[in-house]
């Protein structure tokens, strides 16, 4: 008898689970204190211009395309941006990601209907293929790319592949999907705080300090 | 009964009409997705068949299987069949006892020797074997002693299929579940707590029909019946896919009837009949009455983390484990802080000054 898909699923939903976390959080907490007390000289010099407000801008100025380069990397930006936003609809929007959410620190928000989320979730897996296919073909960012970045994307797609197969009954049956589902995204957890996936929580502070510095220098934005 | 009467005669002299027998067959037919002219062939089948000895053994159970099939509001063909024609010993069912019972058991057994259905529901203790005998005999023994001579063997609820109840951490009677113990024979598995009764007679038919069992799933359970979701034929599924939800029994959304998932229902990897066939003569099912699935018909449905959990809620309390490795992550980002303020001032007391002069050496 053969009851390994629902041993799989109690496991990624019990011990596994807890594991991912427990990983996941000590990696967060560990490298936030690591950047944040790193600290800088203090500045002694008089900044070069009225940098105020410069950091803000940064993270909002990163955030959209530089002149000409939409045209000249189109694929790097609106790839990117449709896979980031289907992402943000598939996590924060499907209604068994928001229940968990919820079990876990409390607080709720209205999902959407799965068909739309489903949606989501199969552009964004088309949107992260294409941006690899790009990455490969594009001498120069196959040149800046190393295991690292190969590596990040499998972990990123696996997630939203498996919850994807697992919704439409494909190719495993739903128990052992589901299951490989939670175990992928708990893979990811775990990489998350100790690969370049950390810049979910570095991106904003990194571009506020760039910015900042930036705009004490001459530079302002 | 004489084993030499068909079904057929067996079952009009228990009073069914051509009519009821017909019906029970295109029934058969249809909830094993069989063509409609097969219900013909279903009947020519049935109508010759020899009845089928069936012996029935009960291990550690609750008799809830038995109550399932026999306890219907009105006897039904498939209650017949079971119940009444085929059994040749079922010793919560029959009227003797103790050693006139073992009798009758070894007397179907002799006589039918490699054709008779061996029927199992509870699971088999094999921590000790005081835990739970008859007549003197312990359940692994009788398992194993009328297994030798079965055409096959079907385990009657998530017990027997599975280990069931018994099972459920921490398994203080070592229980194990038929397949455990019996490898070189068919087993069918009908789980369930208890299962639908007519999954059983459909594969007591399609046994008779076809000569062969039907075709199983990865989890030994016939297709047919345990080949989708509950949640994927579930009524309230619209709702499900809306993101329309109960999230208490007693509110607005539970009144509705809105999809039961929050609350913690296991329909969606819960493989079974139930929103098909459903129960009590096709009545209702557990949903249609409020109360999310269980997941009965699954392994180790009892410890998969509470029934009222959601499936995608962790099943293992998190927050103290989290709240450790938070500290924990404190405490070594700490650490690596101390040891780049190090680096750094140890950088500094190394650095020597240089001067003008220095350099015009």
């Amino acid at each position: 008898m053969s009851s390994t898909a629902m041993d799989l699923l109690t496991w990624v939903r019990g011990p596994g689970f807890v594991i991912a976390v427990a990983i996941f959080l000590f990696g967060i907490v560990l490298r936030l204190i690591e950047i944040y007390s790193l600290g800088r000289k203090p500045d002694l010099a008089v900044a070069r211009t009225e940098s105020r407000g410069s950091g803000g801008r940064t993270i909002l100025g990163r955030s959209l395309p530089p002149e000409g380069m939409l045209k000249r990397s189109p694929i790097t930006y609106i790839g990117g941006y449709i896979f980031h936003i289907g992402l943000f609809i598939t996590v924060l929007l499907f209604e068994p990601h928001i229940e968990l959410i919820r079990n876990l620190i409390g607080i709720s928000w209205p999902g959407l209907p799965s068909p739309v989320v489903d949606a989501a979730a199969i552009i964004s897996i088309i949107a992260l293929i294409v941006v690899l296919a790009n990455r490969i073909t594009d001498p120069v960012k196959r040149f800046l790319s190393n295991f690292e970045d190969y590596l990040t994307w499998t972990l990123t797609l696996l997630p939203l592949l498996t919850g994807y197969l697992a919704y439409h009954h494909l190719f495993l049956n739903y128990t052992l999907m589901l299951a490989l589902h939670i175990l992928t995204v708990e893979l990811l957890l775990v990489a998350l705080p100790f690969t370049k996936l950390f810049h979910t929580f570095s991106l904003f502070a990194a571009r506020w300090y760039n910015g900042d510095i930036s705009g004490r220098k001459g530079v302002a934005s | 009964m004489s084993y030499d009467k068909t079904l057929g005669e067996a079952l009009r002299r228990q009073g069914v009409s051509r009519r009821g027998f017909m019906k029970f067959c295109a029934t058969t037919a249809s909830l094993m997705a069989l063509p409609p002219s097969m219900v013909p062939a279903i009947a020519a089948a049935l109508e010759q068949a020899r009845r089928p000895s069936v012996i029935w053994l009960s291990f550690q159970e609750c008799t809830g299987c038995t109550e399932s099939l026999t306890r219907s509001h009105s006897p039904t063909v498939e209650g017949l069949i079971l119940g009444q024609i085929s059994l040749d010993y079922h010793h919560t069912l029959q009227a003797a006892a103790d050693s006139a019972a073992e009798h009758a058991r070894e007397e179907a057994m002799k006589e039918n020797y490699g054709k008779y259905l061996l029927i199992v529901d509870g699971s088999i203790p094999v921590g000790n074997p005081g835990y739970s005998t008859i007549a003197g005999i312990s359940n692994k023994d009788m398992l194993l002693e009328t297994a030798k001579g079965a055409a096959a063997i079907v385990s009657v609820g998530t017990c027997a299929a599975y280990g069931g109840i018994p099972k459920a951490n921490p398994n203080p009677t070592g229980a194990v579940a038929v397949s455990d113990l019996i490898k070189d024979k068919p087993i069918i598995n009908v789980p369930g707590c208890p299962p639908i009764p007519v999954v059983i007679t459909g594969v007591l038919a399609h046994y008779l029909t076809f000569g062969t069992i039907p075709e199983l799933d990865d989890a030994g359970r016939p297709k047919v019946f345990y080949g989708e979701t509950i949640h994927d034929r579930c009524y309230r599924r619209p709702f499900y896919d809306k993101g329309l939800f109960a999230e208490s029994f007693d509110d607005e959304g539970a009144r509705k009837g809105w999809c039961l998932f929050k609350l913690g229902c296991k329909a969606p990897v819960t493989y079974n009949a139930c929103a098909t066939t459903k129960w009590n003569a096709g009545t209702s099912f557990p949903i249609q009455s409020g109360h999310g699935c269980i997941g009965c018909s699954e392994p180790n449905f009892w410890d998969l983390g509470g029934f009222y959990k959601a499936l995608s809620v962790p099943n293992d309390p998190v927050t103290l484990v989290a709240g450790a490795a938070a500290a924990a992550g404190v405490a070594a980002g700490a650490a690596m802080a101390m040891r780049n303020r190090k680096a750094k001032a140890d950088a500094k007391s190394k650095h020597q000054t240089v001067t003008i002069d220095d350099l015009e050496k």
